[in-house]
Order: C-alpha cells, then sequence, then structure tokens
C-alpha cells in the first residue's frame, strides 16, 4: 500500500459542489414550510417605545408575528449566553428579540412568518416600530471616552473587562535602559468575515413527539445544540437535533450562537411547522460577528546590540453590543499570549481592554486574535529594523528562538514546543532574490516614479484550540477537546464520526487519507461523517485550526485502539498471543511467522460473526475517543510582499508574494496550499481593501459590497509557497494546523512592504486598509 | 434581497415597448436588468411594472457607415468590447465596455440600459461625450437625437422622457492621425470607476490639431476639461500635464473610499496619462 499521507489526493467533496448538487440549508424544503423575515433596528441605539404589529397581521398569507412580549409569554430563557468566560467579564444579557432597548443596527426587534419569504419581507416591511432615538458610539475609542453614551448600564465606562498578562514593572525597567525604542499608535481595521453563504436556518418542530430538527449553517452542531437549548430555547438538549448541511465559508462567522436561529426556532415550535429563514446579505453584514477592531498603543525596547528588552501593548477591543459567544477569549487568550511572536522576548506586558459599542458584536474570524497580534509585533520588528540599522532581516535573526531553546517559554503563558525560525526566513529569502530585489529599490529611488517596498512577517500562531489545561490555567473555564467514533464494518470498510465540522476544509478527504495511513487501506474505503448531533458523538466543532491537529488526532487514537482489539482478536483466531501479533499494510501477522497472518478484512469480519470469543473479548470492531491536546501547535514562518507604490495617486499593486511556513506534517499538500491562498487573500484583503465603517451615528455604511471590497481574483497574484517542516511533537499526526496561517502573516507583510517603499518619504505608518487616498495623503503630507 | 410585487410584461417590438410604457404608469424598461434588479432587490427601486426589452433584436447591433458608427442600445458591453467594426472604427468605446464589471455583467449590461441608468461611475458616458456621439430616442410622437454631453443631466438622471426609448447611440469614427484612450481607476469593492478619463488627440505633420478630454466619476455627469491649450503644441508631458491640471469640479463627489478633492487629483493625473496614451496611439 502506498503512503496517502501527504499526498495530493483530490477533494471528495468537489464533484457535487461543482455540479451544484451540494445541498446547502437554503436548498432545503420542508412540507409545510413557513418563511420568516426579521424585522430590525434601523438605530444604532434607540428605546422602543412600542410596537404595532397589526398592519402586518393584516396581510392574507401571514402566519405569525413575534415580539419580545411573545419570547417571555413561551416561558423560555430567550438569550443569547456568552461561552468564553473572563475573571470580572460583565456580561450583560442579551435577549434573542430586543424588549425596550435596540444597541445596534440590525438588533432584532421581531419577526414575521407568513407562507412566503417575499409576503414575510413585506409584512415585516408593515411592522410599526415606535422608536425613541438615543445617543450611540460606534468607535471603540469613543466609547471610553468621559460621557460617552453608555451601551449596558451594568457596565460603566462601557468597559467589558480589564485584562493582563505579563509583568509589567521588567517592561518599565527595560525601556528605561534602552539603547534603541519604538512606539506605534495604530488600528486594527474591523472586518465583515463575508462567507459566500448567508446564515440559514430551518427549524422543524413537530409537537406530537417534541422534538426538534434544526438544519443551519454550522461549524459546530453541538455547541449551538448547548446554547440553543440551554440559554436560549429551554428545551430538552436530547430533544433537538442539529444538522449542518453542505455549509459555504464560515471563517469564524458560523462558531457563533446567534439571536436569528433561536428566533427561528421559537417561530417553528409557535407554529408547529418548519420555518425557513436566509440572512439576506444586508442582514449578514448588519448581525454577522465582525471581526479585529483594536485601538493599540505599542512599543518595543532594544538594546545597543539590537536584542529586545521588552515589549508593551495597550489594546482596546470592541465587543460590539453583546458579548458573542467566543469574543471575550480572542482579544485576550489568542491574542496577549501571542506577543511573543519568534523572538526571545524577556519582558512582556500586554494590556486589554474590552468595549462594548453600539455596533455588530466582534468575535472569532479567520486568525481571531493571532493576526492582530502578529500585526503588533511584525509592525515593531519593521521599526525596530530601522531604528537600529540593522534593517528588517537582521534585527528579526538576532532575536529568533534559538532552535536549542525549545520548549521555549514565553513571558505570556504559552510554551513553544518546537521551532526553527531561521531556516523558513533564509528560504524565503532565496525565493525573493532580495538582495537583488534591494538593488531594484535603490535604483526606483534615485529615478524617482513609482517606488518598490520589500515586506517582512515572521509569524507564530498557536492553534489547534484549545489545551484544556493551558486556558484553563488562565481562567476560561473551558478548554477543548475533540471526538472520534471509528467503525470498521464486517467487510473492513470504515465509518468514521467525527465531532469537527467541515464547511469547506476537505475533511472528508484528509480524514480518510489519515485513517487509511494508519490502516493501511484505500482512503476510498473510508467514509466521514460530521455535522449531525444524532449521528454524532458530542463534538467541539472546527475552528482555530483544530481538525486536522485535535480532530485527526482523535482519529488516530480510536484507530490506535482498534488494532490493539483487532490484534486480541488476531491473537483468538491465530492460537496466538497478543503481545506478539504486529499490525502491517493492513494485516495482523505473529511476529517472526510471516506465513502466519490474517488480513484487516478477516478480522472484521470475524470481529462481527464471533460466537466463540473467550469472556474477555467483547464483539465489534470500533472505537470512540475524546482527544484533549497537551498544548497547542505552533506553526510559523516568514512571508516576504513586494509592493509597487503610484506615489502620484497612492495606489498600491502586489508585485511578489512568497510565504515559507511550517504546519509540520502535511496531510494533503494541496488542501494545505488551498487554505494558505484563502488565507492570504482575506489578509491581504484586510491590509489594501476591507474595512467596516460605522459612521458617528452607528450606521453601517460599508454595509454592501458596493462599499466593502472582498479582494477578487484580478486584486490579487500567483502566490509562491514553500515549506519547512517541524512536526508538532506532542500530537500523534505530527501536524500543527494551517487554516488561519495566510490570515495571521499577511497583514504586517503587505504593510511593511509599503512602508519600506515610501521611508524616502519619511512615513512609518499608515492605519489599515491602505486605501489610495491614504497612502497619497501620507506621502503629501 | 426580494424585490416588492411588480407584474413583468415581455415587449414583442419596439412600437409595443411604447405602448406598454403609456398605459403603466411608472413602469420602468429592463434590458440586461444588470442596474434595475439590483435597486429592486434593495426596494430602492419598486415600479409597478417592469417591461422587458431584453428582445427586441432591432434594437441590437453594431455598424458604421458615412464615417459614423451606430450601436444598437441593447447590444451588450461583451458584443461592443469585441467588435471588429469598433476595432477598426473606434476603438476607445470597445476598450470603455471592456472595463465595465466582469464577464458575466458584460455578457447581460447593454449599452442602452447602461447610459440610460446614468450611473456617475459608468465607463461608457465620459467616452460617449468625448466622441461627440448622439442617443436616439423614440416615443409614440416620433423620433429625436440628443448630443451625449446634453443627455447626461444629473445623477442618475438623463433626458430621456417618461414615454421614451433609447434606440442607439451614433458616435463618429476617428478619423487617420487621432488617438484615444480610456482608463479607469476602479473601485474596489463595486469595480465601478472613481475616476474614468477619456481622451483624444489628432495629430499632423508632428503637431497637435485636437485634442478632447473627459473624465467621469468625479462628479454626477461627465466633466469635459479644456485641453485647447495643446493645439499647436508636439503634445510634451509637460504641456499634457498643464491642460490635464485644468480638470475642475465644483461639488466633486465623495465616499467612505475617495474623498471629493482626492477624485479631482487622480481625475488629473488619470487625464495626463490617458492624454498620453492617445497621443502614442495617434
Amino acid at each position: 500500500m502506498a503512503r496517502v499521507l501527504g499526498t495530493s489526493i483530490k477533494r471528495r467533496e468537489d464533484p457535487a459542489l461543482i455540479t451544484g448538487r451540494g445541498k446547502y440549508t437554503d436548498d432545503l424544503k420542508a412540507e409545510g414550510m413557513a418563511h420568516a423575515a426579521i424585522v430590525r433596528s434601523p438605530y444604532a441605539h434607540a428605546r422602543i417605545r412600542g410596537i404595532d404589529t397589526s398592519g402586518a397581521e393584516a396581510l392574507p398569507g401571514v402566519l405569525a408575528v413575534l415580539t419580545a412580549r411573545d419570547v417571555a409569554a413561551a416561558g423560555i430563557p430567550g438569550v443569547v449566553p456568552v461561552g468564553w468566560l473572563l475573571p470580572d467579564l460583565k456580561t450583560p444579557a442579551h435577549p434573542m428579540i430586543a424588549a425596550d432597548t435596540v444597541r445596534h443596527v440590525g438588533d432584532a426587534v421581531a419577526v414575521v412568518v407568513a407562507e412566503d419569504r417575499y409576503l414575510a419581507r413585506d409584512a415585516a416591511d408593515r411592522v410599526a416600530v415606535d422608536y425613541e432615538p438615543l445617543d450611540a458610539v460606534a468607535d471603540v475609542v469613543a466609547a471610553l471616552e468621559d460621557g460617552a453614551p453608555a451601551v449596558h448600564e451594568e457596565a460603566p465606562g462601557n468597559v467589558a473587562f480589564d485584562w493582563e498578562i505579563g509583568e509589567r514593572e521588567p517592561v518599565d525597567t527595560a525601556f528605561a535602559s534602552a539603547a534603541h525604542t519604538v512606539e506605534l499608535d495604530l488600528r486594527n481595521n474591523r472586518l465583515i468575515p463575508h462567507a459566500i453563504e448567508p446564515r440559514a436556518v430551518l427549524a422543524s418542530f413537530d409537537s406530537s413527539t417534541g422534538e426538534m430538527t434544526i438544519h443551519m449553517t454550522s461549524q459546530n452542531p453541538h455547541v449551538h445544540r448547548l446554547l440553543m437549548t440551554l440559554a436560549s430555547l429551554g428545551m430538552p438538549e436530547h430533544k433537538v437535533r442539529i444538522v449542518a448541511p453542505e455549509v459555504g465559508g464560515g471563517f469564524g462567522s458560523k462558531i457563533h450562537h446567534y439571536a436569528d436561529e433561536a428566533i427561528v426556532g421559537l417561530c417553528s415550535m409557535k407554529l408547529d411547522r418548519p420555518v425557513k429563514w436566509t440572512a439576506t446579505r444586508t442582514e449578514t453584514n448588519l448581525t454577522d460577528a465582525h471581526g479585529r477592531d483594536h485601538s493599540t498603543r505599542c512599543a518595543l525596547a532594544l538594546d545597543a546590540d539590537g536584542r529586545i528588552t521588552g515589549l508593551r501593548v495597550d489594546t482596546a477591543a470592541a465587543m460590539g453590543a453583546y458579548l458573542s459567544t467566543f469574543a471575550p477569549a480572542v482579544p485576550t487568550y489568542l491574542y496577549g499570549t501571542l506577543m511573543s511572536g519568534q523572538y526571545d522576548i524577556p519582558a512582556i506586558h500586554c494590556h486589554v481592554t474590552g468595549v462594548f459599542t453600539h455596533t455588530a458584536p466582534v468575535d472569532a474570524y479567520r486568525g481571531a486574535g493571532r493576526p492582530e497580534a502578529t500585526y503588533v509585533v511584525e509592525r515593531l520588528m519593521h521599526l525596530a529594523g530601522e531604528a537600529t540599522g540593522l534593517g528588517p532581516v537582521e534585527v528579526r535573526r538576532r532575536n529568533f528562538v534559538s532552535p536549542d531553546a525549545f520548549p521555549y517559554q514565553t513571558q505570556v503563558a504559552l510554551a513553544y514546543d518546537s521551532g526553527n525560525y531561521g531556516p523558513a526566513m533564509d528560504r524565503a529569502l532565496e525565493m525573493i532574490g532580495y538582495d537583488d530585489l534591494r538593488s531594484q529599490q535603490a535604483s526606483r529611488r534615485d529615478n524617482g516614479g513609482k517606488q518598490i517596498g520589500i515586506g517582512f512577517s515572521s509569524y507564530i500562531e498557536a492553534c489547534g484550540l484549545a489545551p484544556s489545561a493551558v486556558v484553563g490555567s488562565l481562567g476560561a473555564q473551558a478548554g477543548q477537546w475533540e471526538s472520534a467514533d471509528v467503525r470498521v464494518h464486517p467487510t473492513a470498510s470504515v465509518t468514521v464520526y467525527t465531532g469537527s465540522s467541515s464547511h469547506g476544509q476537505g475533511h472528508e478527504t484528509t480524514f480518510s487519507q489519515i485513517v487509511a495511513d494508519k490502516l493501511g487501506i484505500d482512503p476510498e474505503a473510508v467514509e466521514v461523517i460530521h455535522g449531525d448531533t444524532d449521528l454524532v458523538q458530542f463534538g467541539m466543532g472546527t475552528y482555530g485550526s483544530r481538525s486536522a491537529a485535535v480532530g485527526g488526532s482523535a482519529i488516530v487514537k480510536s484507530v490506535e485502539k482498534i488494532i490493539e482489539k483487532g490484534k486480541k482478536i488476531a491473537a483468538h483466531l491465530l492460537e496466538a498471543s497478543a503481545e506478539d501479533l504486529e499490525y502491517e499494510d493492513g494485516s495482523f501477522r505473529v511476529a517472526g511467522s510471516p506465513d502466519r497472518a490474517l488480513a484487516l478484512g478477516d478480522v472484521a469480519l470475524q470481529a462481527y460473526l464471533a460466537h466463540n470469543y473467550p469472556d474477555d473479548l467483547e464483539p465489534g470492531l470500533s472505537a470512540t475517543s475524546f482527544y484533549d491536546p497537551a498544548n497547542f501547535t505552533y506553526p510559523f514562518g516568514t512571508h516576504v510582499c513586494v509592493v509597487e507604490v503610484d506615489t502620484e495617486t497612492g495606489s498600491i499593486d502586489l508585485l511578489r508574494y512568497a510565504a515559507v511556513d511550517d504546519v509540520g506534517n502535511v496531510i494533503n499538500p494541496m488542501i494545505v496550499d488551498g487554505q494558505l491562498h484563502g488565507g492570504l487573500a482575506q489578509g491581504i484583503g484586510q491590509a489594501l481593501w476591507e474595512n467596516a465603517v460605522y459612521d458617528e451615528s452607528g450606521q453601517l455604511v460599508s454595509g454592501s459590497l458596493m462599499d466593502y471590497a472582498v479582494p477578487k481574483i484580478h486584486n490579487l497574484i500567483p502566490f509562491e509557497l514553500d515549506r519547512t517542516t517541524t512536526p508538532c511533537p506532542h500530537n500523534p499526526l505530527g501536524v500543527k494546523g494551517v487554516g488561519e496561517a495566510g490570515a495571521i502573516a499577511s497583514p504586517a507583510a503587505v504593510v511593511n512592504a509599503v512602508v519600506d517603499a515610501l521611508a524616502p518619504y519619511g512615513i512609518s505608518h499608515i492605519d489599515m486598509p491602505l486605501t489610495p487616498e491614504k497612502v497619497w495623503r501620507a506621502v503629501n503630507a | 434581497m426580494y424585490p416588492a410585487q411588480f407584474d413583468y410584461r415581455r415587449a414583442g417590438s419596439v412600437d409595443e415597448a411604447l405602448s406598454l410604457l403609456q398605459e403603466n404608469e411608472d413602469a420602468k424598461l429592463m434590458a440586461g436588468g444588470h442596474s434595475l434588479i439590483p435597486m429592486m432587490k434593495l426596494r430602492l427601486a419598486q415600479p409597478p411594472v417592469v417591461i422587458d426589452i431584453g428582445r427586441l433584436d432591432e434594437l441590437k447591433g453594431i455598424s458604421e457607415a458615412n464615417g459614423s458608427v451606430r450601436v444598437g442600445s441593447l447590444t451588450t458591453h461583451a458584443d461592443i468590447a469585441a467588435s471588429d467594426v469598433l476595432a477598426a472604427h473606434c476603438p476607445v468605446l470597445a476598450e470603455a465596455a471592456g472595463h465595465i464589471g466582469d464577464a458575466q455583467v458584460r455578457n447581460r449590461g447593454t449599452i442602452g440600459g447602461n447610459i440610460a441608468h446614468a450611473d456617475p461611475g459608468s465607463d461608457i458616458p465620459p467616452v460617449l461625450v468625448l466622441l461627440g456621439a448622439s442617443v436616439h430616442l423614440q416615443s409614440p410622437s416620433g423620433t429625436r437625437s440628443v448630443a451625449a454631453g446634453d443627455f447626461f443631466q444629473d445623477l442618475l438622471m438623463t433626458d430621456v422622457g417618461e414615454d421614451e426609448i433609447l434606440t442607439h447611440v451614433e458616435a463618429p469614427a476617428l478619423g487617420a492621425g487621432t488617438g484615444a484612450a480610456y482608463l479607469k481607476f476602479e473601485h474596489p469593492a463595486s469595480g465601478y470607476a472613481v475616476v474614468g478619463a477619456a481622451a483624444a488627440v489628432t495629430v499632423q505633420g508632428g503637431r497637435c490639431t485636437g485634442a478632447g478630454l473627459v473624465v467621469g466619476g468625479v462628479s454626477a455627469t461627465p466633466t469635459t476639461v479644456d485641453v485647447s491649450s495643446l493645439v499647436g503644441t508636439d503634445l510634451s508631458d509637460d504641456a499634457i500635464a498643464a491642460a490635464a491640471s485644468g480638470l475642475d469640479a465644483e461639488d466633486p463627489i465623495g465616499d467612505i473610499f475617495a474623498s471629493g478633492d482626492y477624485r479631482v487629483h487622480v481625475g488629473k493625473v488619470y487625464g495626463k496619462r490617458a492624454l498620453a496614451a492617445a497621443r502614442d496611439r495617434a
């Protein structure tokens, strides 16, 4: 059997998706299905004086109009909870439907259910809500100012939490004696995730059984079921089935539990009919949890040799109007803990204030905290290269954690298990032809005209969310394992039930490769089932680049159990001792007696035909495992971006983008490359184009794709990819995760490149996105 | 994205379309539907009746006769961009059409629908104004034509009357010694022109004998720049830059991507570059 791990077999998911046969939530139809439209606040902050639903109810075909009053009358918990806690976190209630106050444009105030979706929309326009508009604050810095409008009474000063990591005093000492210091005020721009498939739900309640099946756009159906039943609908968990059919991208936005899905569930319960709702693109933009939105002051201290002595970071992180599922964890456990980057930094202090604003909630979006941390560290490293005169390459190299220093304990809780940072940078320099580029840059500078710049980002990420021991010790009150049930059928084909939940990543392909490799069978003999709470044991789902490292490891654990069990069965059949059996290339063999062997198929068949087993041997050949990682995994790499800046207009052209990533062992190189491509597109998008903009009254002015620039294929260039391989030492596959790497590394690489191009103009920073006008104004300042 | 209820009528001829327009108050004509339908989905437009003229073959096609080109209003951007007739006689119009949207949009969208919608970021209007094209309209009372420069009246407003259908545009073919170019500064989200500069110059015996520059995107309607100072010059870079810097707009358009001041600045830069490209093609 040829090895299947590390080979680019084609994605088995694609034939159905490419030919349009994939079934997404909105494709599903149920007998008697009605349609919901949600009435949303047009104000960022207002008191609801009254709601008149009679105009909507009068339309023929309208089945129900529900408001907060109906939620209360239903006697259900009726709230949308936050899932991750911090010490002293303010947790004001987030009602499913706003009762007396709306807190962002798009906040749900009522829902209309009608026989068709056009009618539902017409009726929604006839729900008359009497608002008393109140002052709003959308900006994260303005929300912290004295006298800013309060988002929640329970959170004075709009502070949701005040969190720190590392120690302040050693950092102050380092700055006091520094030979060089660099500092930066920066904004990390707010992003809208923009999964191509909008959120959608089809809830089907059946009063005769008291059961409800909910098909929805979910990255983690079991977590959605838990939050939906416990906090929103108050149904017994075993009476609710959540199914994620094909899911068209998530990037984090489909992790979270939203009001809308719970509202549609309530509608189905009230009407005893299936009810469907699919977000319009406008609703998606107004209500999907956004990403990033930080304001940060940061500084780096270095000694005379250019070695970092201290790092200080102070961040205000927007939470939006309510705390979304993961929200408090993102700018803390996934941000402050990453501040050491690839560098040996003896003193770090990071202080983060979580801030309520009258906007859509902010939560995990591809990278979640780690792009923000990388941006801080790598922008400072660029400035440090300038301030010390060492340049961007040498200042990084001089500060890399030495390859013999692993495991390396950072000053911000994380212990890096493995790494070797120099070779990835060397390879990137070689690919890009660094010295030649620098001479081209010099001649452009002499001749004027369009300038070129070279930007670096040597990033680290912590993925494989999340080792319970590590995050638990920081006060998270939650950790994350993953589950796998692997069943070998009598004919030796295999079904895997995984708790992770693919929404485009190709788990069916890669997980079948893992099983095929470990059992020595054809990947085509392995089926992978995911995304259904009735079929699959409790699982945590897919996010945080965790599915291979955590979900894949759970599968390996189950396969190992199956091999052990198979050895016992084979030993019984071969009249040998189980200790003498080994498993290789799909066969159980007695060591030293090569002719005494049984193929997996023989053992599997006998596992189910068993009639003469000894008392201590159970029939069957399957195993369930729950795998809790010992640590995060720590992918790293160096990305180099080359840009050309038209100083006359400020517009930027990408010329080159080289990425050398170390994601540990690779299961399917094609899928890994694809993940990098997508992540790079989104990270470059953040750097150059994407920006969620609220005006002072809290209106989302970039609320459509006419104003919010998602990167398109013609905006990008072919990426030059390569890898180094440093296997993860603490999981059985040696894999680390790759889903977010591109989005984490690239914003800093792009901005550093533009700033490098504009160095002759005395420009040291421009906030993202680097729109032509901003660049032009900086050049002409 | 669900439009309000509307009735749909499909016209089998221009005459039928004209009578449907008369019979149905506030009806909207639909050609390729690429401007109207998005407005209806956002409920910014809620016409009670949509009259589909998309299948009227009599309004499609590109031809050249007597030194002018004629483009039917239902001709798609893709057909204009790929037209041999235009490549020979008026390549700048094809060049501009090739910048519109993406392949799918160009396959559905039409020149008539485009200019009747009159988006300030559209690529076609500045080119038509530059060329001195005429827009031809038909109503129950007859036909008339209007100069492109007068056709575009304000943001999303044109000279088309409520009872009229836009049938075709006509533009003079570019003569020998004339070069023209359209350069676009594209909005990264919408794909519309933040600035679109259309320029033409005629050169005889090494001297400029005629020059034009029209810039779209800066104002509600295409802005004509007086570049007559180029006539008689050898079209040096300095002369071109000086001429293009004459772009002026009283109330330039601004949005979160590009302010009015910045648009005017980019208009001057792109005007200069478009003139230089036109010179190099003359």
